[in-house]
């Protein structure tokens, strides 16, 4: 009885002691540092192909950054501009939540290169409030209308609507859905943020 | 988690076609050509495919644009999905195309994908792209044809030890249209029909078109022959965004006094190239377009279809679906 409760115990020490290892190195995995000097190319360049310090133009400023061959936009974006209001989810152009606007059209920024968006306008959801911190108006649409209820989704949602605005600026709720059918929200907030958009429309 | 990030890869950005063709062939095997790599990503993320050097063709401006030519219209390959889906040159002619470019991925996958990278993209099966060794990737089983195999979306016809179908929405349109695809490799130009572009496995089980890895899809031209015909295009998939066709039909009609003076009928989703229904255009040409012609055309559709465990339903999706392309 005694040595079963022993075993008991020790059972729950490993137990515990082995998740406390988990979160240890998840946490570790998770820091963008890791995943970015994991996987740097130490290896001299092959001649001839891109250089990897390169000027992107984002939300009107240059921006010199130094670009590995292999990086993705939504990886330049977030882990060495610090521009962390572009969200990674699935990484496969799959969600939408990393959309970010090139020259004005929306992209997924996981499944772009930077290397070959060197000379686009980029515009994240960072650039879209004016110097003063006004907001545009999808994004105050989007509180207004209590459009996200987790909000990982909206940067993203927020990005497609922006880009319907500006080329459609009094669209009917069906176009709305279209332009927004490639964001994925998890809530299933759909609707509101239908609601956000066609909002702005009426206040712009 | 590291999923994030590619592996390594040297990445070159040529200007002209002849640079990237001379870089091809330099780095043979070891290279690959990425236009919107809407396909290209998702191979190297999950480490399924390493190749070394990336050949990025979007620098080169001879692949971009839509040129209106006396009998014929140029799409270079570089075009992006959306750009068809809203130029007026191809709405106005060949709106087949942009419907069913329309229809591709969600609006963010539309703005990056090309037309030669969507005629080009690889098969989808999951277990393949999964990285598992089977036929297609070089090994000596199908996962898919198997008791247990989930395939759901996989072949009717043409299966030779692949099961995987073509994916592509705009390949359906494009052999409806009767295109004819412009290669450029190291000895120049050569043209394709683009009946004859898509392979199946029986011929290589590794590819899914005669682009050579030398080799580049530069433009597509077509011919006014079927400029403004009566065209139909419908996407059948489980969601409307994103997801592949179970099935899709395209179909280029000339009616004249009710009578079908020609017609091309095309179906992806079903086999491992566009398939071309001759013998439903055979019944339908020069018969009158009334219930008796399409109900007979559309019955043979799903002639000598070998379907798998769990894809039986795409007989009766494919049988009505040509069925209404005729009726409407």
């Amino acid at each position: 009885m005694l040595d079963d409760l022993k075993n008991i115990k020790n059972h729950r020490f490993n137990r515990r002691k082995f998740i406390k290892n988990v979160i240890a190195s998840g946490a570790v995995i998770s820091s963008g540092g890791y995943m970015l000097s994991g996987c740097s190319d130490n290896s001299a360049p092959i001649s001839g192909s891109v250089e990897r310090l390169i000027v992107l133009k984002v939300n009107g400023k240059d921006r010199p950054v130094d670009v590995m061959q292999n990086e993705t936009l939504a990886m330049t974006l977030r882990y060495k501009l610090g521009l962390t209001g572009t969200k990674l989810a699935c990484d496969r152009g799959e969600c939408g939540a990393c959309t970010v606007l090139l020259s004005g059209t929306p992209h997924n920024s996981c499944s772009t290169l930077t290397h070959s968006v060197r000379n686009r306008d980029i515009t994240t959801i960072e650039g879209l409030e004016q110097e003063d911190g006004t907001l545009h108006p999808v994004q105050q649409a989007m509180i207004d209308e209590l459009g996200p209820q987790c909000g990982f989704c909206t940067p993203g949602q927020i990005m497609s609507g922006v880009a319907l605005l500006n080329k459609n600026p009094k669209p009917t709720r069906e176009e709305a859905r279209q332009a927004l059918s490639g964001n994925l929200c998890r809530c299933g907030a759909y609707d509101h943020y239908l609601n956000s958009i066609m909002r702005a429309s009426r206040i712009s | 988690m590291t999923k994030d990030m590619m592996p390594n890869f040297a990445l070159f950005q040529p200007t002209t076609v002849d640079d990237a063709i001379s870089l091809l062939s330099k780095y043979e095997e070891k290279s690959w050509k990425l236009s919107g790599g809407q396909d290209s990503y998702d191979w190297f993320k999950d480490r399924a495919k390493k190749p070394e050097v990336i050949i990025d063709l979007n620098d080169i401006d001879e692949l971009k644009g839509i040129t209106e030519f006396e009998n014929e219209i140029v799409i270079g390959a570089s075009t992006t999905l959306s750009e068809l889906e809203g130029n007026r040159i191809i709405n106005d002619n060949f709106s087949l195309l942009s419907d069913a470019a329309s229809r591709v991925a969600s609006p963010q996958i539309r703005n990056a994908a090309s037309i030669g990278g969507n005629l080009c993209q690889d098969a989808r099966c999951w277990y393949y792209r999964a990285g598992l060794d089977c036929y297609r990737a070089g090994g000596n089983t199908c996962y898919a044809d198997t008791p247990e195999g989930m395939n759901r979306e996989h072949c009717l016809f043409g299966a030779s030890r692949c099961v995987a179908v073509s994916p592509s929405d705009c390949a359906a349109a494009i052999v409806a249209l009767d295109a004819t695809i412009v290669i450029t490799g190291p000895g120049g130009e050569r043209e394709v029909k683009a009946e004859d572009f898509f392979i199946g496995p029986d011929i290589n089980i590794e590819r899914m078109t005669v682009v050579e890895q030398d080799e580049i899809l530069t433009s597509i031209k077509l011919s006014k022959k079927w400029a403004g015909a009566e065209f139909y295009f419908e996407k059948v998939a489980d969601r409307n965004t994103w997801d592949f066709a179970l099935v899709n039909v395209a179909c280029a009609k000339i009616i004249e006094d009710n009578i079908f003076k020609d017609l091309r009928i095309v179906l992806g989703g079903v086999s491992c190239v566009p398939m071309r229904l001759n013998a439903c255009e055979d019944i339908a040409r020069e018969s009158p377009k009334d219930d008796e012609t399409i109900s007979l055309a559309s019955s043979i559709a799903s002639r000598g279809a070998t379907p798998l465990n769990y894809n039986h339903f795409k007989i009766p999706l494919m049988e009505n679906l040509v069925k209404r392309a005729l009726r409407t």
